[in-house]
C-alpha cells in the first residue's frame, strides 16, 4: 500500500527490566490507510498497547524502539527529534486511554482542559477558544455543553469523561487516532454509545483510527480490518468477518473459540493449555433433597440504604434451589455488588429477610456472622484476582485459611492433604502452593481464589464478576472449571456479572437489576433471546458479538 | 524463602548502596550499645581532675571534659542509654498507635472521626514543649522520658496506620478474610496490620532518629537524664559552657554522634521498606 498513512515495518520495542531485556514487540509490520479503522487485538502482554505507545512516542523510560521503522505520511518518525515530534502529537496523531477519569486532570474544569488542548497547537483568543470548545463538546454529543464547560472530571460519568477525552483528541483534527482500550471498564450500553460516536467522528473527518482492544467482538463490530497480536508478534491480519469465521493461525483460533457468544455453551469454549492436572472430586455426594424442603436461599424484599440518596437496593426478592445457577446482571451502580454482599452476609441489609435452607440468617448481624454455622455454607469468589489474595499469604495459606477457621482442621498433615485436594480440584499445580500472589499469573490467582471458596464445601457460592479481570482464554478455563465444580458438588451459584454472554452460558435463570430494582427475571436463554423490557433489550443489543460461530469446531 | 529474601535484599542494596552503609552504621551502633561499657578504655564516671580539658590525643581520642573524664568513653557508654530510650519509646508508640490507627481506619465512622480530632488536638501543641511539660510534671526520670517521647510520637503512628489501612479496607482479600470466618478485629490484627508493616517500617526508622534527638534535647535542657550519667544531650549541654573557651571537642563529638545516629536511621528507612515489601520481590 503506497498511499498508507502509517506504516510500521519490522518494529521492535525492548524494555530493560530487573531481569534483563524484555522484547515486548518483536517485528510488527502493518500499514494503515487514510480514514481506515484498524483493530489491534490481543490478550494482556501481547504488546498491543506498547505498539500504540511506540507510534505516539509515549513509551516509558525503560522502553526503547530497538529496530524497524514507523513511517507516518512517508516520514520515518523514529528518526525525527523530539521537538519536531511534538508538532505531530495532537495535530497529526492523538491518543485516548483506557481510564478516562485518570487521564483527565482532576482539578481543572473540562472546558479549560479542552481549551488547553486546542491552544497548545493553535494559539487563539479566549473567546474563540471557548467557542471552539463548545463546538467540540457538541461534536462528542455532550448535552448542555455551556454548563458542562465548568464541570470537573469527578462530576461526570465514565462515559462522559471518555467523550471529553475524544473531544480533546480531535481538537486539532489529527489524521490518526489511537484508542487504547477506550471502553474497558465502561458499561456495555455506554461502550456502545462511545464507540459509535468515535466511529462516526472518524468517518466524518476521514480520521484513521487504531482501536486497541482485548475484545474480539468489539473489534469485529467496529473495525474494517483486524490484526491479532500474540507475544509481541503479529499473527494474523484480515477483515473481521473472515478472521472470525475462518481464523487461520492457531492462536486466533484459540482466541475466537474462547470468546463466548450469544449461542455458545460452556463446553464450546476451548480452553488453553494452562490447565493443570484437574482431579475429579472424591467428595461424598450430598443426599438428594427431600421433597418439601425449602429452597436453599430465599430472599424477601431485601433493601439497602446508605447514608443519603436513593436506596442502593430496594424490594429485592429471589430464591435459589440447591445446585441451581442464578445470574445477576446490571450495569455499574445497579446494586448487584451490594446485593451479593448482603446475601453473603458481609454487610447488613436495611430491611428484608434472608433465609438459608429454611432458617433465617438475615437477622444475624454481619459483624457476628463469622461465628454462624452457615458461614462455611455461603462463600464468595471476588472480582479481581489481583486484590483478592492477601499479599503476605502464600497460595497454601490462602486455601488453608477457611479450613482452619471454618472447618476446624487443626493437624498439619490433615490440613496439607485438604489444601492439596482443593488445589487439585481447581487444577492448580501443587508446586505453586508455596508462591506468593504476586508470583502467580492472573489465571492462577483466580484458581487460588476459587479453591479457597470451595475449600469448606459451601452450598452456595456467590461469584462477583469472577472473570471480569481475566483474558478471554483464561476466562474460558475458569468458567469451565466453575461449571464442573458446580456439577460435581451440587453447588448453587449466584453469578454476578455484567457480561451477558457469560451469564447466558453459566446460569439457568437470570435477574436483571437496574438502579437497585429488579427489572426482569426468567430463564436465561429465553430472556436474552426475547427480552420483555426495553432495558434488557438495550443491554442485549449493546453486547458486541463475533457474528459467526463456525470457529469453535475448527480446533 | 530465606535465600530469596537475602537475594532480594542484595538486589536492593546494589541499587541503593547508602542503605547498606546506613545498615552497617545502625549495626555498629547496636554493637556499641550492647558491648559499650566493657570495651571502653576509661571509666566514664570517675573524674580525673589533673587531666581536665585535654584536647583529643592518642590517649584520649576525643579529649577529656572539665572533670577529666574521657569523652570517647562517655560517648560509647551513652549509646546504650540513648538507644534504649529511643527504641522503647518508638516501640511503645508504634504498638499502641498502629493498633488504634488500624482500628480507626478499618471501622471509619464516628470512632474514626473522634480519634482523628483528638490526634489533631494533640498535634496542635508544640510537641517538644508537650514532652517537656510531661517530664516536668511526672518527674525527671528515664521512664518518664520514654513515656513522654512515646506519647508525642503517637499521633504520627495513628495517622499513618489509619491511612494505610483505610486504602486497603475494601480490597477483595479483606472481604475474603471475613468470608473465611474472621471477625473484624481479627481481620485488622492478622491481615491488615501485617500488610501495613512495610510502610510503617520507614516511619519507625525515621522516628528512631527523631526519638534519639528528642531524648537528647530533653536532657540538654536539664529535663532528662541527670549528670553524671553519660548521655549525649547532657554532654552537649555541659560542653556548651566551654565553647567560648575554645574547648570544641566537648560539644563536637557528642553532636557528631547524635548526627550520625540520626542520619543512619533515616537512610535506613527507605531501604527497609523495599526489603520488607513482598511485592517488590520477583
Amino acid at each position: 500500500m503506497t498511499s498508507s498513512l502509517l506504516a510500521l515495518s519490522d518494529l521492535h520495542v525492548t524494555f530493560s527490566t530487573r531481569r534483563g531485556l524484555v522484547e515486548a514487540v518483536r517485528g510488527v509490520t502493518l500499514s494503515l490507510g487514510e480514514g481506515e479503522m484498524l483493530g489491534l487485538v490481543g490478550e494482556s502482554g501481547s504488546g498491543k498497547s506498547v505498539t500504540g505507545f511506540a507510534i505516539t512516542r509515549l513509551l516509558d523510560v525503560a522502553g526503547r524502539i530497538t529496530g524497524g521503522h514507523i513511517l507516518f505520511r512517508g516520514q520515518d518518525i523514529t528518526k525525527i527529534p523530539d521537538s519536531d515530534f511534538r508538532g505531530l502529537q495532537g495535530t497529526a496523531m492523538a491518543m485516548i486511554f483506557q481510564n478516562p477519569r485518570a487521564a483527565l486532570n482532576p482539578i481543572r474544569a473540562i472546558g479549560e482542559q479542552i481549551a488547553d488542548a486546542i491552544s497548545a497547537h493553535r494559539p487563539m483568543a479566549r473567546g474563540q477558544a471557548r467557542a471552539e470548545t463548545l463546538r467540540l463538546l457538541r461534536a462528542v454529543q455532550i448535552r448542555d455543553p455551556e454548563q458542562r464547560l465548568t464541570a470537573y472530571p469527578h462530576e461526570l460519568s465514565g462515559g462522559m469523561c471518555q467523550r471529553v477525552m475524544i473531544a480533546m483528541a480531535i481538537s486539532c483534527n489529527p489524521a490518526l487516532l489511537i484508542a487504547d482500550e477506550p471502553t474497558t471498564g465502561l458499561d456495555v450500553t455506554t461502550q456502545r454509545v462511545v464507540l459509535e460516536l468515535l466511529t462516526g467522528i472518524a468517518a466524518d473527518r476521514g480520521m484513521a483510527t487504531i482501536l486497541i482492544t482485548h475484545d474480539l467482538g468489539l473489534a469485529a463490530r467496529y473495525c474494517h480490518r483486524v490484526v491479532v497480536m500474540e507475544q509481541g508478534r503479529l499473527v494474523e491480519e484480515a477483515e473481521p468477518k473472515i478472521l472470525f469465521r475462518a481464523p487461520r493461525h492457531p492462536y486466533t483460533k484459540r482466541l475466537v473459540a474462547a470468546s463466548p457468544t450469544a449461542s455458545s455453551r460452556i463446553s464450546d469454549l476451548v480452553a488453553d493449555e494452562e490447565r493443570g492436572p484437574c482431579v475429579a472430586v472424591r467428595v461424598a455426594p450430598r443426599p438428594p433433597p427431600e421433597p418439601g424442603t425449602p429452597p436453599l436461599l430465599e430472599v424477601q424484599k431485601l433493601a439497602k440504604r446508605f447514608d443519603q440518596g436513593p436506596p442502593a437496593v430496594a424490594d429485592f426478592s429471589m430464591m435459589i434451589n440447591p445446585g441451581e445457577s442464578v445470574g445477576l446482571v446490571g450495569e455499574s451502580g445497579s446494586g448487584k455488588s451490594t446485593t451479593s454482599r448482603m446475601i453473603c452476609r458481609l454487610i447488613d441489609p436495611s430491611e428484608g429477610a434472608i433465609n438459608f435452607a429454611g432458617q433465617s440468617i438475615g437477622h444475624i448481624p454481619a459483624r457476628d456472622f463469622h461465628r454462624s454455622p452457615f458461614r462455611k455454607d455461603i462463600q464468595i469468589v471476588f472480582q479481581d484476582p489481583n486484590d483478592s489474595l492477601n499479599p503476605r499469604f502464600t497460595a497454601f495459606d490462602c486455601i488453608a485459611h477457611p479450613l482452619l477457621r471454618l472447618c476446624g482442621i487443626r493437624s498439619g498433615g490433615d490440613l496439607r492433604q485438604r489444601v492439596e485436594e482443593c488445589a487439585e480440584r481447581v487444577g492448580l499445580p501443587l508446586d505453586l502452593l508455596t508462591r506468593f500472589p504476586h508470583q502467580l499469573s492472573g489465571g492462577q490467582k483466580a484458581r487460588v481464589g476459587i479453591a479457597r471458596a470451595i475449600a469448606c464445601r459451601p452450598r452456595l457460592l456467590v461469584l462477583d464478576e469472577p472473570t471480569a479481570a481475566l483474558d478471554v482464554s483464561v476466562q474460558a478455563v475458569v468458567l469451565q472449571l466453575l461449571d464442573r465444580l458446580r456439577r460435581e458438588d451440587d453447588l448453587a451459584f449466584l453469578f454476578v456479572s455484567h457480561d451477558l454472554n457469560v451469564v447466558r452460558m453459566m446460569c439457568d435463570r437470570t435477574i436483571v437489576l437496574r438502579n437497585g430494582r429488579i427489572v426482569e427475571q426468567g430463564d436465561s436463554r429465553a430472556m436474552f433471546d426475547n427480552p420483555q423490557t426495553a432495558y434488557t433489550r438495550e443491554l442485549v443489543e449493546a453486547v458486541p458479538h463475533i457474528e459467526t460461530r463456525l470457529a469453535a469446531t475448527a480446533t | 524463602m530465606t535465600g530469596a529474601t537475602l537475594r532480594h535484599a542484595g538486589w536492593i542494596l546494589r541499587g541503593n548502596p547508602l542503605t547498606g552503609v546506613a545498615a552497617a552504621g545502625v549495626l555498629l551502633l547496636m554493637f556499641i550499645a550492647i558491648a559499650g561499657p566493657s570495651i571502653v578504655p576509661y571509666d566514664p564516671i570517675v573524674s580525673d581532675v589533673p587531666h581536665a580539658l585535654v584536647p583529643p590525643s592518642a590517649a584520649h581520642l576525643a579529649g577529656t571534659d572539665q572533670l577529666g573524664r574521657d569523652v570517647f568513653s562517655r560517648l560509647i557508654v551513652a549509646a546504650r542509654l540513648d538507644l534504649a530510650i529511643a527504641v522503647s519509646a518508638v516501640g511503645i508508640s508504634f504498638a499502641i498507635g498502629a493498633v488504634i490507627g488500624a482500628i480507626c481506619g478499618y471501622a471509619g465512622g464516628r470512632l474514626d472521626r473522634s480519634v482523628g480530632r483528638l490526634v489533631d488536638v494533640l498535634m496542635a501543641f508544640p510537641l517538644f514543649v508537650l514532652a517537656m511539660a510531661m517530664v516536668a510534671a511526672f518527674g525527671n526520670r528515664v521512664e518518664n522520658i520514654v513515656i513522654a517521647t512515646a506519647f508525642i510520637n503517637l499521633p504520627f503512628y495513628i495517622r499513618f496506620a489509619r491511612a494505610e489501612v483505610n486504602v486497603r479496607r475494601n480490597l477483595g482479600w479483606v472481604e475474603a478474610a471475613r468470608a473465611c470466618g474472621d471477625s473484624h478485629l481479627s481481620v485488622v490484627l492478622r491481615f491488615l496490620l501485617p500488610n501495613v508493616l512495610p510502610a510503617m517500617a520507614v516511619q519507625i526508622s525515621l522516628n528512631l532518629g527523631w526519638a534519639i534527638l528528642n531524648a537528647a534535647g530533653l536532657s540538654f535542657i536539664g529535663l532528662g537524664v541527670k549528670p553524671p550519667t553519660p548521655e549525649w544531650g547532657i554532654m552537649v549541654a555541659e560542653g556548651a559552657r566551654f565553647i567560648s573557651a575554645g574547648k570544641w571537642w566537648l560539644v563536637a563529638f557528642p553532636g557528631l554522634a547524635l548526627m550520625l545516629a540520626v542520619l543512619c536511621f533515616n537512610l535506613l528507612g527507605d531501604g527497609v521498606r523495599d526489603i520488607l515489601d513482598p511485592r517488590m520481590r520477583t
